[in-house]
């Protein structure tokens, strides 16, 4: 609300062109089936193509009727079948389904799929398998970038995080490259490109890659500095509940692709609506970087300003209220209505946080921080499953912990979730396991002891496997030792006053600093990773910082592309904005998708078929 | 590590986390209501025919459409060439290495500004067969001469290539490993579907263990493809046996009749699990064969009509496949008197799972409380000892068994017996107080002599209540020495 920004702030580019952009491929591929044809979209691909076109784009280029791919036989009638479609092995196999029904029944249609944002190879031979390779025309819409607001540009390739963390396949590796090579072939030359972590290694090569195979124009840079950071370089961050007003919007309502849907209870009528957050809406605006106790003050204080500016109008004669209604009114109504929305939203939140017990849960998530009371965050989870209490909502952060928990602990607590929300979480224990974010501790043995040991067995055949599990483990044990060294958790003796934030901790109630942010700030701040040394070793290297030999521009430079690879959370595109304002900085977010604890557990279960 | 029980406290109720609690019914809140109220009231002037799109509407794009070959044309120009380095992005690991120390690995390799002319001059390293490469001009029309670089570069591109020509296992392994050097998962899977199509399963398994990226690759494209019992055969070639039987218990998920779900997890329980997860497979195999007896029993006894507690609740959904502490919460309600013998009886399923003290606690007492079976409650916490003296003992906080019991609306008079018992002087008042148990709070006044607090709390019970009558009974007795 009151922050005063640096005057010298550079301004922002404009990211509307890659709409445009988008939107124009689009058609440009539509095109290449010519005539009446109906159109299946992947169910995840509604909201994006929402964003850069709308019906009446598709009906312009003969797209008759639109449907959800919903694995399900078609009913369509059209004889052009196109299916706008994430490359996806499953999505493919149904479409095969689809041909092979109609050739089976005698029907001769057209069909075309468009891959997004690229095809693969093994949705090819698919099609190759099934029969229908050649029946079928393919393309590739190179829908790489979608700007949610002025500064955050989304990939929306939640899987992104899965793929690559958990299943260690590295195929959205080149799609990431692609990704920022489209971003700096338009708002380009980086002068400056620092990263951390193997992923954002890979994909800063990859980028390299094609910008030397791409033509060169010399332009302006609107954009000069790059920042690429993996999202297993910190994991503790996505995991605490937020509690700045747009984080705690995404936590509680799930914020979908820029956009919410405010339910009843908000909206104190019997209908839902759907509300675009973003820069736009002037109220929210000056609310989505707020802790959320600053919050209401601010919502009455508008709510007293608007009633002011109402109340205008009595004593007016007709040509003042003439006037008035045309020029004030609407922008008054408007206000009117996005502010009765936000309140309704802060009072459901409210509510729904007093029942789950949110003031624990919030002690508890900064005790693990810090490291004390440690048998308490037992007891406080352990009560949770017993109460059966949603998994999605059982402090996600204390499942990063349970990895320095004694044996006994740690299988007892197991025990219990399996107990109360069964025992096919077996495979999502397996696949906490395999990201690293659980390790059974091994009583008795240190890290030392296990290397010593470990060392004489390791050969080339299991190399890659224990390595995964003793970086693992490293990190684990290396939390405490991070936030000592870079002052994560600032002194508890102190007061925080969090209507006027001294640092990023204001976005966890002055208990944490976001360790991503943190470390962007630092690197920006030694221009590199020199004295960083001991951090990059306890985060297990693949650290970076690379320079091109172009001028940079001063504005362009102070101007950052910070590409989180795996997602980031609204809280830290909050620090990020307070950093920016600090520092003079502006930020720009480009990220796989927006996460959550809850989305990031939810990545991780394997309990359905 | 552990801070003192006092800086504990002091940190918690240091300011800076004062500034904001959920749970009172604070100014805050009130100020929130007190604006929704304003922003409500001025509906005069907002009449009805306020479009609904208004809010939707806001997007920040909006700008004409180009033409297509403008954005074509403006994508292809832009592109330009820039100098920057490469840089190392295998893993700090060095292939068939052995025997070194686990402690190099976390060291990680410091790279600071690297300058782009240094780059340059750092000629990378080429791992693979040089003499597989031809100058260019001899081969370049030739499909079937390209080296494996040169492949995987074109299938970076998206280019047609043939991989027929790989015949021989090393040409194979080449191209796989190049592969594997550019980071392109979409390249290396499609290398692997062709080894799997060309190489015997043996070779493939064994050529593939010591390449980890590869192997995790050909591991997701057969989850993905649902290729279980080739992934099967490979954890298996591998040694990998927990995944091995991870995989095989994950099947049971498209099991739909419960009975051949049954069966399978009987058959999944001697499986190569951890000794640990044996024991939580047996525990879900021996649950589901309760559960399949329980749901015909009960489904009888509701269809028949002649039990009480079925007509008066009926049963919302079936208990099949449900977790552990459901099927105990559900037990506890429909069926908490039977004695142990039965399948049925929480006292079995108890002692059949092993369910902690407190788990089993928690439980009964949500399924007695909702129920309102006030009596139940009770001698879940009742003990006798060996004189015949009764007390109340809970492994779990009183604080936690009178939350519980408020959230199933339990009267004052029970939830009063149990807010007495919180040890904590001033949580007790704080419960007893937020419950309403105003005899507790008058109690605990007493026992504190503060006369002041028992004055004050004296204006908020009702007049002529009974609650009046017993604090003025305190304070006109003589007896008491207050404090104040």
């Amino acid at each position: 609300m009151a922050h005063s920004a640096r005057r010298d702030s550079p301004e922002l580019p404009d990211f509307s062109v890659l709409k445009r952009l988008a939107r124009d491929q689009l058609i440009y591929l539509l095109e290449q089936l010519p005539g009446k044809k109906d159109l299946f979209i992947e169910a995840d691909l509604m909201s994006p193509l929402d964003r850069i076109a709308n019906v009446s784009t598709l009906k312009q280029h003969e797209v008759d009727k639109l449907y959800k791919v919903e694995y399900k036989p078609v009913v369509s009638t059209s004889d052009q079948l196109c299916f706008l479609i994430r490359p996806r092995i499953q999505t493919v196999k149904w479409v095969c389904d689809v041909v092979n029904a109609d050739k089976a029944a005698g029907k001769f249609k057209r069909y075309k799929i468009i891959f997004t944002p690229q095809k693969f190879y093994a949705c090819e031979t698919v099609l190759e398998e099934q029969g229908i390779f050649g029946d079928v025309s393919t393309d590739e819409w190179a829908f790489y970038l979608l700007p949610l607001d002025e500064d955050i540009i989304n990939l929306e390739l939640p899987e992104f995080f899965r793929d690559n963390f958990l299943e260690g396949d590295q195929r959205w590796v080149r799609t990431g490259g692609s990704a920022l090579h489209l971003f700096h072939s338009i708002y380009g030359p980086f002068s400056k490109v620092y990263g951390i972590g193997r992923c954002s290694k890979m994909v800063y090569e990859s980028w390299r890659e094609q910008v030397k195979e791409g033509e060169q124009k010399a332009r302006q840079a609107e954009v000069g500095t790059v920042f690429l950071i993996d999202r297993d370089v910190d994991f503790v961050t996505p995991l605490c509940s937020q509690v700045v007003y747009e984080g705690l919007v995404d936590d509680i309502f799930r914020i979908k692709c820029g956009c919410v849907e405010f339910g009843p209870d908000v909206t104190s009528s019997d209908k839902s609506i759907k509300v675009m957050l973003n820069s736009q809406d002037k109220v929210f605006n000056e609310i989505r970087n707020e802790h959320f106790s600053n919050v209401f003050g601010f919502l009455s204080q508008k709510a007293r300003n608007l009633q002011t500016a109402y109340d205008k109008r009595r004593g007016m004669d007709i040509k003042q209220m003439k006037t008035f209604v045309s020029e004030e009114l609407k922008g008054l109504k408007q206000e009117h209505r996005l502010l009765s929305l936000h309140i309704g939203a802060s009072e459901s939140m409210m509510k729904k946080k007093t029942k789950q017990d949110f003031q624990e849960l919030l002690k508890t998530e900064h005790s693990l921080l810090e490291g004390f009371e440690i048998r308490e965050c037992i007891s406080f989870i352990e009560e949770h499953i017993n109460r059966q209490v949603s998994y999605l909502k059982l402090c996600p952060l204390s499942l990063y912990f349970f990895t320095g928990l004694l044996p006994k602990d740690y299988r007892s607590l197991k025990a219990q979730y399996l107990q109360s929300y069964g025992v096919d979480h077996l495979l999502t224990f397996a696949n906490l396991k395999q990201l690293g974010l659980l390790v059974e501790q091994q009583p008795g043995e240190t890290l030392t002891v296990m290397e010593s040991k470990m060392g004489k067995l390791v050969n080339d055949k299991t190399a890659g496997k224990l390595t995964d599990a003793f970086s693992s483990l490293a990190k684990k044990s290396n939390f405490r030792a991070l936030s000592r060294r870079l002052s994560l958790v600032p002194k508890s003796d102190e007061e925080y006053d969090l209507r006027v934030p001294r640092d990023m901790a204001y976005i966890f109630s002055g208990a944490y600093i976001p360790l991503s942010c943190k470390l962007i700030e630092q690197v920006l701040e030694r221009d590199g990773w020199t004295g960083l040394e001991e951090v990059t070793r306890l985060l297990n290297g693949h650290e970076f910082a690379v320079t091109a030999d172009l001028r940079p521009q001063s504005d362009a430079q102070r101007i950052i592309l910070v590409m989180f690879l795996g997602g980031c959370t609204f809280s830290e595109i909050s620090a990020l904005r307070f950093l920016g304002r600090e520092r003079g900085y502006k930020f720009i977010v480009l990220t796989t998708a927006i996460t959550n604890s809850a989305r990031l557990i939810e990545a991780m279960l394997d309990n359905h078929v | 590590m552990m801070k003192s029980k006092a800086d504990e406290e002091d940190y918690w109720n240091s300011s800076k986390f004062k500034a904001f609690t959920f749970d009172d019914e604070d100014d805050e809140f009130t100020k929130l209501k007190e604006s929704r109220q304003a922003v409500n009231s001025i509906c005069g002037l907002v009449e009805e025919e306020e479009d609904e799109d208004e809010v939707e509407k806001v997007s920040w794009s909006g700008e004409p459409v180009g033409s297509i070959s403008w954005s074509v044309r403006e994508t292809a120009s832009s592109l330009r060439e820039q100098s920057f380095p490469k840089i190392d992005t295998t893993p700090s690991l060095p292939k068939n290495s052995s025997g070194y120390s686990l402690s190099s690995l976390f060291k990680g390799k410091t790279k600071s500004f690297q300058s782009f002319s240094e780059v340059l001059s750092d000629s990378s390293v080429r791992l693979y067969a040089p003499e597989l490469r031809k100058p260019k001009s001899e081969y370049k029309d030739y499909v079937s001469d390209w080296s494996p670089e040169e492949t995987v570069h074109r299938m970076q591109q998206g280019k047609a290539v043939s991989l027929e020509k790989f015949r021989s296992l090393q040409e194979k392994l080449l191209l796989l490993d190049e592969a594997v050097g550019v980071h392109d998962g979409n390249v290396i899977t499609a290398v692997l579907i062709y080894l799997k199509k060309s190489l015997s399963k043996e070779v493939l398994f064994r050529e593939l263990e010591s390449r980890q990226t590869a192997l995790r690759h050909f591991i997701h494209y057969l989850t993905e493809s649902k290729e279980q019992r080739l992934l099967l055969e490979l954890y298996r070639a591998l040694g990998r046996t927990e995944d091995e039987a991870l995989l095989q218990y994950k099947e049971h998920l498209r099991i739909t009749d419960e009975n051949k779900r049954r069966d399978f997890l009987k058959s999944c329980v001697s499986l190569p699990f951890s000794p640990e997860d044996a024991g939580h497979v047996q525990d879900h195999y021996t649950l589901l064969e309760r559960q399949i007896i329980i749901e015909a029993t009960d489904r009888q006894a509701e269809t028949g009509g002649k039990v009480e507690i079925f007509q008066k609740f009926p049963r919302r959904a079936s208990i099949l496949n449900m977790p552990l502490i459901t099927t105990l919460y559900y037990c506890c309600f429909y069926h908490y008197a039977e004695t142990e013998g039965t399948y049925s009886s929480p006292a079995n399923i108890r002692q059949t799972f092993r369910i902690a003290e407190k788990q089993y606690f928690v439980t009964a007492l949500a399924a007695r409380a909702k129920l309102k079976a006030w009596h139940d409650v009770d001698a879940l916490f009742t003990s006798r000892n060996w004189l015949g003296f009764t007390r109340k003992k809970s492994p779990l906080s009183f604080s936690r068994v009178a939350d519980i019991l408020s959230k199933n609306n339990a009267p004052v008079q029970v939830l009063q017996e149990y807010v007495g018992l919180v040890d904590d002087v001033e949580l007790r008042v704080a419960l007893a107080q937020k419950y309403k148990c105003h005899f507790i709070v008058i109690s605990t006044y007493r026992d504190l002599k503060d006369r002041q607090l028992l004055l004050g709390y004296r204006g908020k019970v009702e007049r002529g209540s009974e609650e009046e009558r017993k604090i003025d009974e305190l304070l006109s007795n003589p007896q008491i020495r207050w404090k104040n």
